[in-house]
C-alpha cells in the first residue's frame, strides 16, 4: 500500500480547470517532487494534499485511507512554507510547539519532543528566541522542527528555498536531502528549479498547464522525456531539439538535418527508438543533450555510435567548470557542453562530434517521444 | 572611476558636479533654502509659541498678557484645585471628565474597531458597501457630530421620546441633559465617530499577516477563534499601540465635540482640560491660569508622542 | 502593498463557517450598520419635517409633510447668534474662501518640503523633519494665546499699511488670518504624507535627470510632480476634510460675520433664545457636511490612504 495514492485529481475553479487527471502514486520514504513553470499547477496540487484546497473530483489517499474530506489538521501531514510562516509572536519552542498544544498533548510530552526535534536540527540553542532574531536558515529549520514534531506520514513542501540565496539554497537542499536519508520520511516536494527537482527526488512529476507530463525517477526524465517540453523543462542548459527528416541511407533508416551551409547531417535513427515506428519521409525532431555534443576528441569512448559534422562558433562561455559553445548549425543554435579548457574560439568553423547513445526523437505533431 | 552606489545621495551627485562656483554652491543650498521657509514657520509658531505659552504660564496675565512672573505660583493652583474634591473645581472635574471620557473612547474605539475588522475579514459579502458606511462620520465635522447626537439622545425628541411612542413608557434616557450624565453622551458620539477609524487600521494589520501563517495554524489544528487569540491578535501589537496612541491624542484635544453635543457646558459638569483652558482665557480672563492647563494638556501629549515620533523616524532611516 | 492598499484588497480569510456562525456574523454587521447610519438618516428626516412633527412627533418617523422650508431657512433665514446676517450662506462662503486658499498653499509646501527631505539629504534631516511632525499632534490650545497676539499685531500693521498705502495687504482680515493659520499648522502633516511617498520613489530617476541638467526645480516640476497624483490627492482630501471641519481656529480667530462654516453652526444650534429649531438646525448642519461628505462619497479610497498616512507606520 502507497502511502500517498492520487487518483484522477481534477480541480475547477469556477469555469477554469487548473488541475486536469491527475494520477501519481508514493511509496514510502520516496521523495516526489512536483515541478514545472510558473502556474502549472504545482502549488495548488500540493495544497489539495494537505486540505487547504478543495478537490472538484478524484480521490486522495493517504495511508489506505481517503482523505478528501479531512480537514489538514486530521490528514496526518505537515507543511514547510515558502515564508517559514512561523509564527511571529512565539518563541522557537512555542512555534515548534503549537500544534501538539492544539491537539492537547501534555506539557512535559510536549518538551520532551521539542528537545528531541531542536537536537536533530541542531537549534537547540534557539529554542527561545523569537523568529525576527533568526537568519534565513534559521527561520527554515525552525519550520521543519515543527513539521518533524508531528510525525505525520508525509511531509509537505512548498518551495521551501526559494527565498533563500543561491549559497544557502545549496546547503540547505543538502541538509533536506540528509534529513530524508536518516529519517526515511516521505516527502512531497514542490519546486520551480528543476536542478532541485533532479538532486533531492526519487520521484518526478512534471507538470504543465495542470497536467501531469511526465511521471518517473529522476534518470528516466531526464534521459527518456515523455515529450519535447520535458525535454526542454528538466537539465540545464537545455536539450537541443533540431527538426529533421526520415529518410534512407546507407540501407538503413536515418535521420536528415537539413543544413543552409553545406551537407546535410545523417545521423542513424538512435537505439532508443523502435525503428519499426518511422516511416520514410515524416518528420521528426531529433533531441539531444548539450553534453553529448563535443570535441571529437572529447567525445564520451565507450560511446556506440558517434557522428562527426562541422559547424561554426557563435557564442563561448566559459563557465569555470565547463565552456558551453553554442554553434550554428541546421539553422538553429545548438548548445555544446566542452572541456573547460576547450580549444574553441568565436567565428571558428569546427568539427564537433554527436554522441547518439542518448539521443530521442520526437514527434513534431504530437511532441511526443518516439 | 568613482561608482554610484545606492545609497550615495542625491546631493553629493549635485555638489560633486556643481563644484565652488557661486551658482553651484547656490544651488547646493537650495534645497535647505527651500524647505527653510517652512521650518522656521513650525520653529516659530509651534515651538516658539509654545514657549511663550509656557512662559505666560509663569506670568499673571488675566485679561492681557503681562511680564510680571509669579514663578511657580499658577501651578501651584491647579495642583491645589486637583484635590478640590468638595465641592469639585473645574479643574477637577476637568481631570475625572479626561480620565473618564479618554478612557471610554479609547476602550470602545479600540474593541469596536477589532470586533468590527475581525468580522469584516471573514470573506464578507457586502464589504465594499459595510466599509464605507462605518467610515463615513470620519468625514464629518466635531461640530456635525455633536448636533446630531445631541438631537439624538435629547429625551423630549430624541431616543427616550420614540421609545416611549413605542410603548415602554418608563424609558428613560436624560443623559444628555442630565450634567452628571453629560460626558458620557460625548463619550457615545466621539466613539460613533472615530472607531471606523480604529476598524480601517485593524483591518489593514489583519489583512498584513501572511497567508501562509494561517494555513500553518490550519495544518496546527488551530479552531478560527484559537488562532485569532494566540496568532492573529498578538501580532496586531504595533495596530493596537499606533491606534491607542491616536486615539489618546485626539482624546486630549477633543474640544469641539464637547461644546456642540453639551451646548453652552451648564455649570462647567462636562469640563474638559480643552474647554477649561478656553474658558479661563478669554472668558474668565485668567489667561495665566489658561496658559497653565494649555502648557499641562501639551506635556501629557508629548509624553506620549515623543516616543512614537523618535521610533517612527528611526525606523524610516533603514 | 501600503496599508491602505490592504484596507481595500480583497479578503482571503478562514473559511468554513457554520451557518450560524455566518448568521451571526452578518447580523453583527447589519446591527452596527445600523447604528452608524441612524443618526444621519434621522437628521436628514428632521431636516425635512415642519417643527410640530418634530417636537410632537417619533424622530425615527417619516416625515408626514414632507417640507423644503427649514433647509430655504437655514440658507438664507436663520438667526446665528447676535449676528444681523441672516442664514448660513454667507459664512459657507467664508469657509469656501478660506479653505481653498488653505489646502493649495499648504499642500504645495508639504510637496516642496517631502521633495527636499528625501531626495537632498543633508545633516540633521531627521531631527528637522521629527520636529515638523511633532507639529501635528500639538493641542491647539497651547499655541492660541500667542497667535491671537501676533495676529492683533499684524491687524495693527495691516491697518499701516492702509493708511500709508491704500491697500491693507491682506492683514487683519479674518480669512486671511485662518488661512495663515491652517496653512501654518498644516505644514507638518502636508510634509508627512509627501516626504513618506516620496521616500519611496525611486532616487535613480532624480539621478538620471540630474545627469540630464535638470536643475532643483525642474526635477521637481517635471520628474517627481507629475507623478505625484496619488499622494496630492490624498494630501488635498485630507487637509480639506481638516480645515473645513475646524472650528477652534475659526471660532478664536474669526468671529462674528467672518466666521467659518462650523462656527455659524454650532452658533446657530446653541442659540439659547426663542425657540429651537431643530428641523432648521438639521438642515444647518447638513449643508456643513455636505463637502467633505461629497468628497468622501467620490473619492474614498484616497480618504482612507489619508488616514492611514496620518495615523499608521507605513
Amino acid at each position: 500500500m502507497a502511502t500517498l495514492e492520487i487518483a484522477d485529481l481534477r480541480k475547477r475553479f469556477g469555469t477554469i480547470e487548473v488541475l486536469k487527471g491527475i494520477d501519481i502514486t508514493l511509496e514510502k520514504g520516496g521523495f516526489l517532487v512536483l515541478v514545472g513553470p510558473s502556474g502549472c499547477g504545482k502549488s495548488t496540487l500540493l495544497n489539495t494534499i494537505a486540505g487547504l484546497e478543495q478537490i472538484s473530483s478524484g480521490e486522495i489517499r493517504i495511508g489506505g485511507n481517503v482523505v478528501n474530506h479531512l480537514h489538514p489538521s486530521k490528514r496526518d501531514i505537515a507543511m514547510v512554507f515558502q515564508s517559514y510562516a512561523l509564527y511571529p509572536n512565539m518563541s522557537v519552542a512555542e512555534n515548534i510547539g503549537f500544534g501538539m498544544e492544539m491537539r492537547g498533548v501534555a506539557k512535559a510530552e510536549r518538551e520532551k519532543a521539542i528537545e528531541a526535534v531542536a537536537r536533530t536540527l541542531q537549534i537547540e540553542h534557539l529554542l527561545k528566541r523569537r523568529p525576527s532574531q533568526l537568519s534565513g536558515g534559521q527561520r527554515q529549520r525552525v519550520a521543519m522542527g515543527r513539521a518533524l514534531v508531528r510525525r505525520p506520514s508525509i511531509f509537505l513542501f512548498d518551495e521551501p528555498l526559494s527565498n533563500l540565496d543561491a549559497k544557502l539554497r545549496v546547503d540547505m537542499r543538502i541538509e533536506i536531502k540528509r534529513l530524508h536519508q536518516t529519517t526515511g520520511s516521505t516527502i512531497v516536494y514542490v519546486t520551480h528549479d528543476q536542478i532541485e527537482a533532479m538532486t533531492l527526488a526519487t520521484k518526478i512529476a512534471v507538470l504543465r498547464n495542470g497536467e501531469l507530463q511526465q511521471v518517473g525517477s529522476p534518470s528516466e526524465i531526464y534521459n527518456c522525456p515523455a515529450n519535447t517540453f520535458v525535454a526542454d523543462f528538466m537539465g540545464s542548459p537545455a536539450m537541443n531539439l533540431l527538426e529533421g527528416k526520415v529518410a534512407q541511407a546507407s540501407g538503413a533508416q536515418h535521420v536528415v538535418i537539413a543544413r543552409k551551409e553545406g551537407e546535410p547531417i545523417l545521423l542513424p535513427v538512435p537505439a532508443s527508438v523502435d525503428a519499426g515506428k518511422l516511416q520514410d519521409g515524416a518528420k521528426v525532431i531529433f533531441g539531444i543533450r548539450p553534453e553529448a555534443v563535443n570535441d571529437v576528441e572529447s567525445i564520451d569512448r565507450n560511446a556506440k555510435s558517434v557522428v562527426r559534422f562541422d559547424a561554426t562558433v557563435e557564442i563561448v562561455e566559459p563557465a569555470g567548470s565547463d565552456t558551453f559553445v553554442v554553434i550554428h548549425a541546421a539553422g538553429k543554435e545548438l548548445t555544446a557542453r566542452m572541456r573547460a579548457d576547450a580549444d574553441v574560439r568565436r567565428g571558428q568553423n569546427h568539427t564537433f562530434a554527436f554522441n547518439l547513445d542518448k539521443a530521442v526523437l520526437f514527434d513534431p505533431e504530437t511532441t511526443a517521444r518516439i | 572611476m568613482t561608482t554610484m552606489t545606492e545609497r550615495e545621495s542625491v546631493t553629493a551627485l549635485a555638489e560633486r558636479r556643481s563644484g565652488p562656483s557661486l551658482r553651484g554652491r547656490f544651488q547646493d543650498w537650495l534645497p535647505r533654502l527651500v524647505l527653510a521657509p517652512s521650518f522656521l514657520l513650525v520653529l516659530v509658531f509651534v515651538y516658539g509659541f509654545n514657549l511663550w505659552t509656557l512662559f505666560l504660564s509663569f506670568t499673571n496675565s488675566k485679561a492681557f498678557p503681562t511680564t510680571s512672573l509669579i514663578g511657580f505660583a499658577n501651578y501651584q493652583r491647579l495642583w491645589n484645585w486637583t484635590f478640590e474634591t468638595d465641592p469639585p473645581s473645574n479643574w477637577y472635574t476637568a481631570l475625572v471628565n479626561m480620565g473618564l471620557f479618554g478612557g471610554l473612547y479609547i476602550f470602545f474605539c479600540l474593541f469596536l474597531g477589532l470586533l468590527l475588522a475581525i468580522l469584516l475579514d471573514q470573506k464578507i459579502r457586502g464589504e465594499g458597501i459595510l466599509r464605507p458606511i462605518y467610515l463615513y462620520p470620519l468625514a464629518l465635522s466635531f461640530i456635525v457630530t455633536g448636533t446630531a447626537w445631541k438631537l439624538f439622545l435629547d429625551p423630549r425628541i430624541g431616543l427616550e421620546k420614540a421609545v416611549h411612542d413605542w410603548g415602554w413608557t418608563s424609558f428613560h434616557f436624560d443623559w444628555v441633559v442630565n450634567p452628571d450624565m453629560m460626558i458620557y453622551c460625548v463619550a457615545i458620539a466621539g466613539v460613533w465617530q472615530t472607531s471606523g477609524f480604529v476598524m480601517a487600521m485593524f483591518l489593514a494589520g489583519l489583512r498584513g499577516v501572511d497567508g501562509e501563517i494561517l494555513k500553518a495554524a490550519q495544518i496546527d489544528g488551530a479552531s478560527t477563534y484559537q488562532t485569532y487569540r494566540r496568532i492573529v491578535i498578538p501580532i496586531m501589537r504595533p495596530v493596537f499601540f499606533s491606534a491607542l496612541i491616536v486615539l489618546a491624542h485626539m482624546a486630549i484635544k477633543s474640544y469641539d465635540l464637547v461644546l456642540s453635543v453639551t451646548g453652552k457646558n451648564p455649570g462647567g459638569a462636562a469640563e474638559l482640560p480643552s474647554t477649561f483652558m478656553y474658558s479661563y482665557t478669554f472668558t474668565r480672563n485668567q489667561m495665566a491660569v489658561g496658559s497653565t492647563s494649555a502648557v499641562i494638556m501639551l506635556m501629557t501629549i508629548a509624553a506620549i508622542m515623543v516616543p512614537y515620533i523618535y521610533s517612527e523616524t528611526r525606523e524610516k532611516s533603514r | 502593498m501600503t496599508s491602505a492598499d490592504l484596507v481595500t484588497s480583497a479578503p482571503r480569510r478562514l473559511s468554513g463557517h457554520s451557518l450560524t456562525t455566518r448568521i451571526v456574523i452578518y447580523g453583527l454587521l447589519l446591527l452596527f450598520a445600523l447604528v452608524y447610519l441612524v443618526p444621519l438618516v434621522v437628521m436628514v428626516m428632521t431636516s425635512l419635517k415642519p417643527l410640530g412633527e418634530v417636537t410632537g412627533g417619533n424622530m425615527f418617523a417619516l416625515p408626514e409633510q414632507l417640507t423644503f422650508r427649514p433647509w430655504v431657512d437655514a440658507w438664507g433665514e436663520a438667526r446665528i447668534g447676535v449676528s444681523e446676517t441672516r442664514g448660513i450662506h454667507g459664512y459657507f462662503l467664508n469657509s469656501v474662501k478660506m479653505v481653498i486658499p488653505a489646502v493649495l498653499i499648504s499642500t504645495l509646501l508639504g510637496a516642496l518640503n517631502g521633495y527636499v527631505l528625501t531626495k537632498w539629504r543633508f545633516p540633521g534631516d531627521k531631527l528637522v523633519f521629527g520636529m515638523m511632525l511633532f507639529a501635528c499632534f500639538i493641542p491647539f490650545q497651547s499655541v492660541i494665546i500667542p497667535m491671537a497676539v501676533i495676529l492683533g499685531a499684524l491687524g495693527r500693521i495691516g491697518v499701516g499699511l492702509y493708511d500709508l498705502t491704500g491697500w491693507s495687504f491682506g492683514l487683519g482680515n479674518a480669512t486671511v488670518n485662518l488661512v495663515i493659520v491652517h496653512v501654518i499648522y498644516g505644514l507638518g502633516f502636508t510634509t508627512l504624507f509627501f516626504r513618506n511617498y516620496y521616500e519611496t520613489f525611486p532616487n535613480e530617476l532624480v539621478k538620471a535627470a540630474m545627469i540630464d541638467g535638470a536643475s532643483f526645480f525642474q526635477i521637481f516640476r517635471r520628474v517627481l510632480l507629475p507623478n505625484s497624483t496619488p499622494i496630492f490627492i490624498v494630501t488635498v482630501i485630507y487637509q480639506f476634510t481638516n480645515i473645513w471641519n475646524d472650528f477652534l481656529f475659526g471660532s478664536t480667530f474669526a468671529a462674528g460675520d467672518t466666521a467659518p462654516m462650523t462656527v455659524a453652526l454650532n452658533n446657530l444650534v446653541n442659540t439659547s433664545t426663542g425657540v429651537v429649531e431643530y428641523n432648521v438646525n438639521m438642515a444647518a448642519a447638513i449643508i456643513a457636511a455636505a463637502p467633505t461628505l461629497l468628497v468622501y462619497v467620490v473619492a474614498g479610497r484616497y480618504f482612507v490612504r489619508g488616514l492611514m498616512a496620518g495615523a499608521v507606520k507605513g
